[in-house]
């Protein structure tokens, strides 16, 4: 098995996803095929390749500095699930 | 003939000679939708008042002799497009109420150019799927045979044009996910050069790789939409700045004399027989217009997919934290601190291929793991990248199949996710390398399910893709074929 139990609780701690037991014993048979999949691409000589973030050549576009209407703290609410006055509502995050 | 069944170009022009009206092109297609929508599932929300609305507003613009190419058409766009003030869920439960206080700029476009958004299209979840069977609304079914499915992620807009539930409509394509859906219904459909099409309020997947595009029922109304929705966009930082040509001047170029190049590596692995025979037919159209052909290699191309695997879920993993139940979505009723509160809302939001990209790209960016998977995927899809600009030293486009198989039946690939990911091998290299790519219906299985081909042609080359479509739909009559429903 490239991937145990515990990596698959590690990972999903990391992702924030609450898994239960059925799908964390899914996902890790899975996570295996998967990655066993991946195996093929170590054949591939890569150490004088350069990385690839995407296919466009990136750089830092420059505007002018004109001010624009942005979204109004009442559009910005209208979709959250829990509001208080102009804020969105959370859990106490702080003890 | 019913308004429903003709083509957004031929439409167009019935309008300018007053033969019809947008309100009634948009009323027949409303009426499809009622008589076929329930058998196929193609939309996840329509709006027929509003559409009237806007079919109303449009035919006063053509009155007013203010109209442009495609001004009064029925449109549907993918449901990952933001539509301001219109719920846009990505088909998933965890934007299941999610209304944009913003529209994407292709919206925006399609607005000034006075089209008529029917609603948004059915999708995989968060558009991960070849299939359209992740939604969380049901899946799509396809128009030629409803047992199977209709290709993927963007199924519900390919359906929707084979059935005349849409003129034309808009998908994206991260790895296959116009291209495949087109083939499989037996429409045409493009996806752009990464950077030519604004992704601005396009709910993100997998970002250096995801790329809206058209769907439609022949190359013209593929131009037609290009000329619409190509440009650069200041508000997305990959948009290219360039001048985009009138796509629909390629229409009726000649294609003589054009160099089509085969790559070996996609035509090895072909097994099954009536792709194959499409492929054959295919060559002798080409052929016969003077076309010449290449046998070529890209070596690197059967590590794609593996190196897609890798890439797409490590951004799909990053882009989709957002989803954490605070700002918009949906959030869990019972949780236990703020942690807890994200690792339930998205449990229960997000469906299971959804989690399983999460987890896998998770994975693939953790620490210890970061150089062995993401950063050996990046260094490969620049190999495969050289692999086509070394091929297109050789040749105008390169031919090939879009998909290894006919449409497979619903539920056949659910559980076996690299089989489900197998279906987009033809399709992947082409995202990876950030090219256009074109799928045309070439002919039609011994089952008379549709089978489509593919196009590729150098980065900001559609113009070209147009042009061999167009040859291609003037010697056969494929795309001219509909399921009868």
């Amino acid at each position: 098995m490239k991937i145990t139990t515990e990596q698959v609780e590690y990972v999903a701690l990391l992702g924030r996803l609450a898994l239960t037991s059925e799908e964390k014993k899914k996902y890790s048979a899975q996570l295996d095929d998967i990655l066993k999949y991946m195996d093929m691409l170590a054949e591939v000589p890569t150490d004088d390749v350069e990385p690839m973030a995407g296919p466009v050549k990136l750089f830092t576009p420059l505007r002018e500095d004109k001010v624009e209407p942005s979204l109004s703290v009442e559009d910005a609410l209208r979709n959250a699930p829990a509001v208080a006055g102009s804020s969105f509502r959370v859990p106490k995050v702080i003890e | 003939m019913a308004l429903y069944e003709y083509t957004a170009g031929r439409l167009a022009e019935m309008l300018r000679t007053k033969e019809t009206s947008s309100v009634e092109i948009t009323r027949s297609v409303l009426e499809r939708i009622d008589a076929v929508e329930e058998k196929l599932r193609c939309y996840v929300t329509v709006s027929p008042e509003e559409a009237v609305k806007m079919a109303e507003e449009a035919d006063r613009r053509l009155a007013a002799g203010d109209g442009k190419p495609l001004t009064g058409i029925p449109i549907a766009i993918k449901d990952n497009m933001c539509w301001k003030g219109h719920r846009t869920t990505c088909a998933s439960k965890i934007l299941h109420n999610f209304h944009p206080p913003y529209d994407s700029t292709v919206v925006r476009l399609l607005k000034e150019e006075g089209i008529v958004i029917l609603g948004s299209a059915n999708m995989d979840e968060f558009a991960m799927g070849s299939s359209t069977e992740t939604s969380h609304w049901g899946p799509t079914r396809n128009p030629w045979n409803v047992e199977m499915i209709p290709g993927g992620s963007s199924g519900g807009s390919a359906a929707a044009v084979a059935a005349g539930e849409a003129v034309v409509t808009l998908g994206s394509d991260t790895g296959g996910s116009i291209r495949l859906p087109a083939a499989f219904c037996g429409v045409s459909g493009m996806k752009p050069t990464y950077g030519a099409v604004s992704r601005y309020g396009l709910v993100a997947y997998a970002s250096s790789l995801d790329q809206i595009g058209p769907i439609a029922r022949d190359a013209r109304d593929i131009a037609l939409l290009l000329n619409i929705i190509c440009g650069h966009d200041p508000k997305d930082s990959t948009s290219v700045p360039r001048d985009y040509p009138n796509f629909s001047n390629s229409l009726d170029k000649p294609v003589k004399g054009m160099k089509i190049g085969l790559p070996r590596e996609f035509f090895d692995k072909l097994e099954d027989p009536d792709v194959n025979r499409v492929m054959k037919d295919a060559r002798q159209i080409y052929r016969s217009l003077g076309v010449s052909f290449v046998d070529l290699s890209l070596p690197h191309l059967d590590y794609a997919l593996a190196a897609y695997y890798i890439i797409a879920p490590s951004e799909a993993s990053s882009n989709l934290a957002r989803y954490d139940g605070v700002k918009y979505g949906f959030r869990a009723e019972n949780f236990d601190g703020m942690i807890d509160m994200y690792c339930r809302s998205r449990a229960e939001g997000f469906g299971a291929e959804v989690k399983r990209r999460i987890m896998l790209g998770t994975y693939a960016l953790s620490s210890g793991y970061y150089d062995a998977y993401y950063l050996k995927a990046a260094k490969i899809r620049t190999l495969i990248t050289n692999d086509f600009r070394k091929a297109f030293e050789e040749c105008d486009a390169i031919l090939c199949p879009t998909a290894p198989s006919p449409p497979f039946r619903i539920g056949e690939k659910m559980d076996d996710p690299i089989q489900m990911y197998l279906t987009d091998v033809f399709t992947i290299p082409v995202n990876m390398a950030g090219l256009p790519g074109m799928a045309i219906p070439g002919g039609f299985s011994s089952d008379g399910l549709p089978i489509g081909i593919q196009l590729v042609a150098s980065h900001f080359e559609e113009a070209r893709l147009v042009q061999l479509s167009s040859a291609f739909q003037k010697e056969t009559d494929h795309h001219l074929k509909r399921p009868s429903l």
